[in-house]
């Protein structure tokens, strides 16, 4: 039976191509209750205000992963001796997207610490010479796709080259990181066939993981996983094992699946708008503006979850404790009270607070990445692709509601400069 | 809008008047604007004063603001006011000239309270710091290395003195008369964190000490004495002890001033001495005693940044006739950076009876600890905590009851109650 | 870092920056996009350059829109911001 409510829809992949019109029936109630046949409900919070009131209230917790509870193997041992002791280690090394403070706080601050602005800046120049690698081998193309051809493989080797991971080992990760994204999505969190084939997921990734360390504590180069695994921060905090494999998978999870939505959402929005193509053709130095406009106007990560600790009393009503809180990131970056005539894609809009990243402890640790790899990527696009015109409007999508973002991007091109 | 034959006068040139003069031309005041300073300065950024221009990091004379007044100004820099005539709308320069005005923002500011002893405060070696010359002078006495610096006040910007002279290896000795750092702003609870944190820095803190007198040698300060009879030998003293409010130049003109502000209604007009608004004349900044409607319509005069640009802005547009919607009441924000420590804080901290820390760990240096006035959350003060102050804001801004309902994600057992240690 | 106050003649007019640190919450993200000219110290303590030269414009631009809470002003005279 379909899920009637409105948050049902958004997770509907019927309009996954456009969920702004569910957004914008979802801020005519700031805050709502949708019914998910429990007794507190989930609670969607849809505009820019309750969004970023949510974001920073002490009272909302991030820590939304139900118990681990891997599968059952039939071998009486594994299953009473094994299992139980690995969903408890699980459960204490979670991500620290799913953790709180303290635990999230010394977590980031160890990935902050290897996350330096000299290695960022690095990437920079990186994503430059990537693209034009990139499309130098589609340049007698007609067509191309942006996803297979340059969003995809762009954060990919970035994110591996950061992390040290070698470059053969490179298309493991790609089936991997499909399925770990999943539990961004909120129905996969109940479905146990997502959570057993997530679990077998980590373990493969884990186990691999855990010799890439070792070899980093042998072999140390300078990357991040070599910096995580032998240094610790300024305040002598050093990550133990079991949080250092969750932390790295989270990492590169997180490159595979997002920068990906915010380079093909930008092309697809560009030829959606061939002005604004044409304008950043002529003025490069528009990239930065137009990148917040894309973050604001179609962002990667359409939403995110939470928790409350205790009731909290928010436009006229109170989200009782222990309720599931979804924040609709992309909801609240349209909201006209504080975006005027949001619908509208215009990066001359000034003061651009969207939520693309989120927002408070939890902002996106790779938004400086995802920015040089959007601006190299788009800049490059606008100015090499001859005569682009998109094969498919609207494109396919992938099945993701909360990571949104088209499965391929066809484009026909009278060939690249 | 007004008839462009209207003329508006800007006293000051810091902060406020400039983000006042943008606002009036941003609300479309369309005649002439005439912007008076006692600097010969355009309008620059005090915090750096106090920080990275004392490191060296950044030269004095690179902290201008941005501004985007156009070439539409009359400039009168370097000739303070001395008077103001209502009746015949004329302000006074130092250098003689007569301006007349049609509309007037007041906001000369404030300037450092001197060592009371004159003879003192004058001698080689002894810094008040508020102007850009006064940065740039204390930043050369500093680079010469002498051999301990005496920071007299214990506030913020003695605070913040003593503990960059840590960051250029100095030995510093801070002497406050309080029970502890900054006691008399955020109680002695917090006061006595932020004073461990600047012992942990080596800074020779002295509580419960008063400079007496400054003992000098040709001219030059060589030590400081204790009331207790304490000798510091130090050859640079800055006097940190607050600021006064500059309205002399207003006595004589009617309006009601005194050296804790000039006095303003809900609007931001300038109040007479029989209480009555003089609908030409706004203020804004530092010397704007105003009611606060967050505080029972209290008259408060607010040092804060934010606060000069806030009423700045306000009473921008109030000159050019955009009527506002409300009465001014922006909440008093603070920050203040200590070394490498962000102090700060929402609301005033006056009156309050009972403190919580809500969130961090005030062992570990990184906390927010809110202050509550019978029952309502009236501050809160943050300690490297700065993405936690915006919840605590709102709690304030509401008025909501104290202590708040619900714990923190990272307070499971609940919140203590602290008496926040007013002196 | 350096401060250049004055351009030498000839030069183009350099940028002036002021950041609201009460709204400033450690983001670091100008940290990122202009690494010369901003810096977080200790937790969240940042300091930055008010003075850029006009030749790092590009990198002000990106460190001014990147700002979550959108903190940064910039005056370009040479650009007429």
């Amino acid at each position: 039976m379909p899920d009637a409510t409105l948050l049902g829809q958004v997770k509907d992949f019927a309009n996954r191509a456009n969920p702004y019109p569910v957004y914008a029936k979802l801020r005519e109630t700031p805050v709502s209750r949708q019914d998910d046949g429990t007794e507190a409900g989930t609670w969607v919070a849809a505009t820019h205000g309750t969004i970023s009131s949510l974001l920073h209230d002490p009272r909302v917790s991030s820590e939304t992963l139900p118990p681990a509870d891997r599968p059952r193997t039939g071998n009486p041992f594994t299953d009473l001796i094994v299992k139980p002791l690995k969903d408890w280690m699980m459960d204490r090394h979670r991500v620290f997207i799913f953790r709180d403070p303290p635990d999230h706080d010394a977590l980031r601050a160890s990935v902050m610490h290897q996350f330096s602005r000299e290695r960022v800046q690095a990437m920079r120049a990186r994503s430059d010479r990537l693209v034009a690698d990139l499309l130098d081998e589609k340049c007698a193309a007609r067509e191309i796709d942006a996803v297979d051809d340059l969003a995809y493989p762009l954060p990919v080797t970035v994110i591996c080259e950061l992390f040290g991971v070698p470059r053969e080992d490179e298309p493991k990760f790609h089936g991997w990181a499909t399925q770990l994204a999943t539990a961004l999505e909120p129905d996969s969190l109940s479905d146990p066939e997502i959570r057993a084939a997530n679990s077998r997921t980590f373990d493969a990734i884990g186990g691999y993981m855990a010799d890439l360390i070792k070899e980093k504590r042998r072999h140390p180069q300078d990357d991040m996983l070599s910096g995580l695994a032998n240094e610790a921060t300024p305040e002598g905090v050093k990550m133990g094992d079991y949080d250092l494999i969750a932390t790295s998978i989270l990492m590169l999870v997180a490159g595979h699946e997002t920068t990906v939505n915010l380079i093909t959402n930008g092309l697809l929005t560009l030829l959606r708008h061939p002005d604004e193509l044409e304008r950043l053709r002529q003025d490069p130095g528009r990239a930065p503006r137009l990148i917040e406009e894309l973050l604001r106007y179609e962002p990667p990560v359409q939403f995110r979850t939470r928790r409350t600790l205790a009731a909290i009393d928010i436009a006229d009503v109170t989200i009782p404790e222990g309720a599931d809180l979804v924040l609709l990131l992309a909801a609240g970056n349209r909201d006209a009270a504080v975006f005027p005539d949001p619908d509208r894609f215009d990066p001359d809009r000034a003061g651009t607070r969207h939520l693309g990243f989120g927002g408070s402890l939890h902002y996106c640790v790779g938004a400086p990445l995802a920015r040089f790899e959007a601006e190299a990527a788009l800049t490059a696009l606008a100015r090499r692709l001859k005569a682009p015109r998109l094969i498919a409007d609207p494109p396919p999508y992938r099945p993701g509601a909360a990571l949104r973002g088209p499965e391929h991007l066809r484009v026909a091109i009278e060939g690249i400069a | 809008m007004m008839p462009t034959s209207e003329r508006a006068v800007v006293v000051g040139a810091g902060l406020a008047a400039l983000r006042g003069a943008e606002a009036m031309r941003e609300a479309g005041f369309s005649g002439s604007l005439s912007i008076v300073g006692a600097e010969p300065y355009r309008p620059y950024d005090r915090p750096p004063l106090s920080k990275h221009v004392l490191t060296g990091a950044i030269r004095a004379d690179a902290t201008t603001l941005p501004s985007s007044l156009g070439a539409d100004v009359d400039w009168h820099l370097g000739s303070p006011a001395l008077g103001l005539d209502r009746a015949a709308r004329t302000l006074r320069l130092a250098d003689g000239r007569r301006l007349p005005y049609d509309r007037l923002l007041v906001a000369t500011g404030t300037r450092a309270r001197p060592w009371p002893n004159p003879h003192e405060g004058r001698l080689t070696g002894v810094f008040t710091l508020r102007g850009r010359d006064d940065a740039a002078a204390l930043r050369a006495a500093l680079a010469a290395g002498p051999r301990r610096v005496l920071v007299i006040g214990g506030g913020f910007i003695g605070c913040e003195v003593a503990n960059l002279c840590r960051q250029l290896g100095l030995p510093v000795t801070l002497v406050e008369p309080g029970p502890t750092p900054l006691a008399r702003v955020l109680g002695t609870t917090v006061g006595s964190l932020i004073g461990a944190i600047h012992e942990g820095r080596g800074v020779d803190l002295r509580c419960g000490g008063e400079v007496e007198w400054l003992e000098d040698e040709g001219g030059r300060l060589v030590r400081g004495h204790l009331t207790d009879g304490t000798r510091i030998d130090a050859d640079v003293a800055v006097i940190a002890l607050g600021a006064v409010r500059n309205t002399e130049w207003l006595a004589g003109s009617g309006l009601s001033a005194d050296p804790g502000g000039v006095d303003c209604d809900e609007a931001g007009y300038v109040l007479d001495a029989d209480g009555r608004p003089d609908p030409r004349i706004a203020a804004a900044g530092d010397v704007a005693r105003f009611p606060h409607p967050l505080y029972g319509g209290r008259r408060v005069a607010l040092e804060h940044w934010s606060q000069a640009v806030a009423q700045g802005v306000h009473a921008g547009r109030l000159l050019a006739g955009a009527v506002p919607e409300a009465p001014y009441g922006e909440l008093p924000t603070f920050w203040s950076t200590q070394g490498a420590v962000v102090v700060k804080s929402v609301g005033l901290t006056e009156g309050a009876d009972a403190l919580a820390f809500t969130q961090g760990e005030p062992a570990s240096g990184r906390f927010v600890a809110l202050y509550g006035r019978a029952g309502r959350c009236i501050a809160a003060v943050a300690v490297d905590s700065a993405r936690w102050l915006p919840a605590h804001a709102a709690l304030v801004a509401a008025g909501a009851p104290f202590p708040p309902r619900g714990a923190a994600a990272d307070r499971p057992k609940g919140i203590e109650i602290l008496a926040p240690g007013f002196p | 870092m350096s401060a250049p106050a004055d351009a030498s003649p000839g030069s183009p007019p350099g940028l002036r920056v002021c950041v609201d640190l009460n709204l400033c919450q450690g983001y670091a993200q100008c940290c990122y996009a202009a690494p010369r000219h901003f810096r977080i110290e200790g937790h969240e303590a940042l300091f930055y350059d008010p003075a850029p030269a006009a030749r790092d414009r590009a990198d002000i631009e990106r460190a001014r829109v990147a700002c979550p809470v959108q903190a940064i002003r910039v005056e370009d005279p040479g650009r007429g911001a």
